[in-house]
């Protein structure tokens, strides 16, 4: 047990106390910590009375200003909503294509649906509408549903191959089954098909998947393999390929298609936001009229 | 004086073990940290593999941080401060104290590998699942055990601060790790389980523990080792007793509540968010009350700052602490939060307090440590002290710097309107605008990492007894002509 003694350097004296040679020095609590401490209990005394804060027996003081979180978000929704109203009342009462048609709702169109579409589209279709492999291009004029506003604003409503009751649905049949066409049948046609945008390089099997594509192909594609929107079905004829452009790409989706899917956005976004990102989708690059 | 009472032979082997433990467990916990900072800033480092992904490396490193870096040195410290402050060896002697050190490392390689192979009940900084939880118990208890029943028998007629909050640490550790694991195993066999409360009482009860994890494992243990290492490196009496006894009752009372600032403007009664916001704020001044003892202890002896690296490390800490203890508060603040929270911010302020506070404390005990444990004259390097001093610090300044602007940028550019009334940006530019911070802080890490190896080089080779030939830390030609 150590005496009281004083420091030489502080002038302080000591406990008295001495563990493993430390000692410990008496000085008093300095006074600016001591007041800050009391200054930060009576805000929070202050705090207290204004805002909801100790539970009681049957619910929690309410606070002297009747301030609740959720009123406060009502409030702020409220005043957005108000706020809105310049043009939300006009987007509800016109069509998709209506609104396009005026300019003043264009901007209002443009500026929601921009951000509308990176927080929801972006994710598989790309930044702008760029495309990623198996989600198709929006920038360009190659419509699988159709580009016109209307069509758009149809696909995001509905979905593709969705739960939706009313999803744009179309599926190609499996060609690659027993009773469909024969390996080479399938090598054949997908020479003809290479040839419409000028990438074939066997003439002779070209010229056999002629045949093959009328009999088989042509009901949904199209005489000329334009594509048919009403199906779904691709125009096969201008190089744009969704699940790739080789030819062993393209003899498996003949044999075994993909079928990708896109969710009905109606229900998780409001009308407002799906005309507001289909005008934006349609003015990426290719919208028609 | 009684100088003359033979000094009782301590059991330091045991300590020695938690010495080498927390060196192992932080070379692997930063090393994991780099890993998923690069992982952010590059994802494909994640490899396509569900046992690399970011998700699960996550919890590794945070788990391999805290509790395998934080919690050896915690425990290894706490053993070999209690011996000297009580002039007793541990209570149960060196066995019981080597199966609360086999048992310690057994429960965080049972933790790890379940976060790998996707074990996880999935709250933060308490992911292991029901089995190894109740292996923990055990092991805590037993640690209690040991650190309580040395007390008890004592020759000292006070019990030390730094025991005080030990005592704190330990015991509300166990009170925390118990509440918050209340779960219910789906199967006898199988790792999964169910927490007892629902919803928002689950999340409640989920932030009680993570909060005073912070207060009681990362603030009040290491006050325990603050309070002991830097009156002893800087040879000075304790700055003021009076502070110690009402800061300690203090962050003891204030900080249970204040868990519910991480649940600010969620489904969290209005009146639980009032009570943890200003709980946080009365908690400013009682957990500057150890910083404030932590750097006046060392009036009269700040000319040894030039030239012990030792004791810089120590008292940079502390440094760092009150400057965490104060950036706490302020983002407790419900408007400042609406800003921080979500953000990076929130990650800076937490680096700032892991890397600036707990480690550099950590790495100033281990120094301490190392050559008292293997009965060596002096560290192998001093110089070496140095230059990890420079790459922690640097480090540390370039993470959280990057974290400040990424975190404040975040939260800005998700709240940023247009002319019309509509959101500026989307989530993902949000992202794409981080990517430069978390390059800048995954650099930090590194520089921190680098620090980390010098330490473990300069400590086996102390442990090894060999000294590098090499000048002494210069005083400044000033002070030692004028000292003379």
């Amino acid at each position: 047990m150590a005496e009281i003694e004083k420091d030489a350097v502080s002038g302080r004296e000591t406990t008295g106390h001495e563990w493993d040679g430390i000692k410990e020095l008496n000085t008093p609590l300095p006074r600016w910590w001591l007041y800050t401490f009391y200054v930060c209990i009576l805000w929070s005394v202050g705090y207290w009375i204004v805002y909801p804060a100790w539970p009681t027996l049957s619910g929690y003081t309410k606070g002297v200003i009747g301030y609740s979180s959720r009123g406060e978000l009502r409030k702020e929704l409220a005043a957005r909503d108000k706020s809105r109203t310049v043009w939300t009342d006009r987007f509800s009462a016109l069509s998709v294509g209506g609104i396009a048609k005026d300019s003043e709702l264009l901007n209002y169109a443009m500026a929601g649906g921009r951000v509308i579409f990176a927080e929801n589209c972006a994710p598989c279709h790309g930044a702008s509408g760029s495309g990623n492999a198996s989600y198709p291009v929006l920038a360009d004029d190659d419509w699988l549903w159709g580009g016109t506003v209307g069509d758009i604003y149809t696909t995001i409503n509905y979905g593709i191959r969705s739960t939706h009751d009313d999803t744009r649905l179309g599926e190609m049949p499996n060609f690659g089954d027993e009773d469909m066409l024969a390996k080479a049948q399938i090598s054949d046609v997908t020479e003809y098909v290479l040839s419409l945008s000028g990438n074939s390089s066997d003439r002779d099997a070209a010229m056999r998947g002629t045949e093959i594509f009328a009999e088989e192909c042509s009901s949904c594609h199209g005489e000329s393999a334009e594509g048919v929107q009403d199906m779904g079905a691709p125009r096969l004829s201008d190089g744009i390929w969704l699940y790739g452009n080789s030819k062993e790409k393209i003899m498996s989706q003949i044999s075994t298609p993909k079928h990708g899917s896109m969710p009905a956005w109606n229900g998780r976004l409001d009308d407002i936001s799906i005309k507001q990102v289909s005008i934006y989708v349609h003015s990426l690059g290719g919208g028609q009229q | 004086m009684n100088q003359a009472i033979a000094m009782p032979t301590y059991d330091d082997e045991v300590v020695k073990k938690f010495v080498i433990a927390a060196s192992f467990w932080g070379i692997v916990g930063f090393l994991v940290g780099i890993t998923i900072a690069f992982q952010l800033a590059y994802p494909i480092l994640n490899l396509d593999l569900e046992w690399t992904s970011f998700g699960r490396l996550r919890p590794v490193h945070t788990s391999a941080v805290i509790f395998a870096f934080g919690g050896n040195i915690l425990i290894g410290s706490s053993l070999y401060i209690v011996q000297r402050t009580c002039r007793v060896p541990l209570f149960g002697g060196p066995k019981l104290a080597n199966m609360v050190f086999w048992g310690y490392q057994i429960f965080i390689v049972l933790a790890a590998s379940g976060y790998v192979l996707g074990v996880t009940q999935s709250k933060e900084y308490a992911e292991p699942e029901w089995y190894t939880d109740i292996w923990l118990t055990v092991i805590w208890v037993m640690y209690l055990v040991v650190f309580a029943g040395t007390l008890i028998k004592r020759k000292e007629s006070h019990i030390y601060v730094a025991n005080w909050f030990f005592l704190a640490f330990i015991i509300t550790v166990a009170l925390l790790h118990i509440g918050n694991n209340v779960a219910l195993p789906v199967s006898w066999f199988g790792a999964k389980s169910y927490i007892a409360w629902a919803g928002v009482r689950d999340a409640m009860t989920q932030w009680w523990y993570g909060h005073n994890a912070v207060g009681f494992f990362l603030t009040a243990g290491f006050l325990g080792m603050m309070y002991y290492f830097i009156p002893k490196q800087a040879q000075r009496p304790v700055y003021s007793y009076r502070l110690s006894v009402i800061h300690f009752w203090a962050i003891t009372f204030l900080y249970i509540w204040a868990g519910p600032h991480h649940l600010h403007y969620t489904a969290l009664p209005d009146w639980a968010q009032t009570l943890g916001m200003t709980f946080s704020i009365m908690l400013w001044m009682p957990s500057w009350g150890g910083m404030i003892n932590g750097i006046m202890t060392l009036s009269g002896a700040w000319d040894k700052l030039r030239t012990d690296p030792v004791l810089r490390f120590l008292v940079t800490s502390v440094g760092f602490y009150g400057m965490s203890t104060f950036e706490g508060p302020l983002m407790a603040i419900k408007v400042v939060n609406s800003l921080s929270h979500y953000t990076d911010w929130t990650i800076g302020h937490v680096h700032s307090g892991a890397l600036g506070w707990n480690a550099l404390v950590s790495f100033g005990a281990l120094y301490y440590l190392v050559p008292k444990l293997w009965n060596r004259e002096r560290l192998y390097s001093l110089r070496l002290v140095n230059l990890h001093f420079w790459f922690a610090t640097m480090g540390i300044v370039l993470y959280i710097t990057a974290m400040w602007i990424s975190g404040i940028m975040q939260g800005l550019m998700w709240r940023t309107y247009d002319s019309l009334g509509f959101l500026q940006y989307s989530f993902i530019e949000s992202v794409e605008a981080m990517h430069p911070y978390y390059v800048i802080r995954a650099v930090g890490g590194v520089l921190f990492l680098v620090g980390a190896i010098i330490m473990v080089y300069n400590l086996w080779m102390t442990a090894k007894g060999r000294t590098r030939d090499e000048a002494p830390i210069a005083l400044a030609p000033s002070a030692s002509s004028a000292g003379n």
